[in-house]
């Protein structure tokens, strides 16, 4: 069985692609080696592939959470791509709601979400400096 | 559980699966895949039914101490179905309606566990006594 799931880096966003099936503390593993990673690489962005992932339980939804919420606070963003049709309504009917976490459909929606995300960001940051130069 | 078997009937026994550690967890959730495919069930309800095991299994692992899973295939009049029992000897629950209110957790859990998975499956029942253990069912009809 898995015991770390792999991050690849990719400019300034990290990826994250869920193969198989895996125990609660590889998904705990994964949520301190994302964070450890936005740190060290200033990401500015996380994308999470789960198009292989059979599916999303209480505890999974939390892990999902709280990347994107940690993430956050690290000003980086998550996006969540390919979840199956199967699991985002098994999810709504036991009641978890990724409240805060982007999604897109495919990985290269993905993509196009998080520049988006990003470059709001760094907009924010310029018109920020113009008023503090004024 | 006599009560389950006099509603339902005898199953046939598929697997009988330890629950516990992580991987039996694991190990667990493939073999209600496999069965769940086997007995010709949607992509939707296979999905559903892993993830209310997920639930009911870790709850085995995290509030009763430990225990297993009888999974079999059963056959009401005609009407099959596949059956989950989890059974533990853990503390058991002392406050049931509590338990089974949406949001409770005595841990730092999610508290859907009881409620989502009685919301995914057909049938749901619990039992348990303090102090001896807890044993829930849950049918999916096909
Ligand atoms: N097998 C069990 N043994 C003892 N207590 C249990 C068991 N299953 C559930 N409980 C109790 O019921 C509560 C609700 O369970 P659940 O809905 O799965 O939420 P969570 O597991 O997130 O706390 C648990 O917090 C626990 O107190
Ligand atoms: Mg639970």
């Amino acid at each position: 069985m898995v015991e770390r799931i792999p991050i690849l880096k990719i400019g300034e966003t990290l990826l994250v692609t869920i193969q198989v099936d895996f125990h609660d503390r590889v998904a705990l593993a994964l949520q301190e080696d994302l964070t450890d990673k936005i740190v060290t690489h200033s990401s500015k962005g996380v994308l999470i592939d789960i198009s292989s992932l059979e599916m999303v339980d209480s505890f999974m939804g939390r892990v999902l959470g709280n990347i994107a919420k940690t993430s956050r606070l690290l000003d980086c963003h998550t996006v969540l791509v390919g979840m199956q049709p199967a699991i985002a309504i098994t999810m709504t009917e036991l009641g978890i709601s990724l409240q805060g976490i982007s999604t897109a459909l495919t990985a290269e929606d993905g993509m196009e979400l998080l520049k988006a995300l990003m470059s709001k960001k760094q907009k924010r940051v310029s018109h920020g400096r113009q008023i503090a130069r004024k | 559980m006599a009560r389950e078997n006099l509603e339902f009937g005898d199953g046939v026994l598929l697997q009988h699966c330890a629950l516990q550690t992580e991987d039996d967890l694991v190990l667990a959730r493939a073999a209600i895949k496999l069965h769940s495919t086997d007995l010709g069930f949607s992509k939707l309800n296979q999905t559903k039914i892993v993830t209310a095991a997920s639930e009911l299994g870790r709850n085995v692992l995290e509030h009763g101490l430990g225990g297993h899973l009888k999974i079999d295939a059963i056959d009401q009049f005609g009407r099959k179905g596949l059956r989950l029992i989890f059974e533990d000897n853990g503390p058991g629950i002392l406050d049931m309606e509590l338990a089974l209110t949406d949001g409770y957790t005595s841990k730092k859990g999610l508290g859907l566990g009881l409620t989502g998975s009685k919301r995914l499956m057909d049938e749901f029942s619990i039992e348990s006594q303090p102090g001896e253990g807890t044993t829930v069912m849950v049918i999916k009809w096909t």
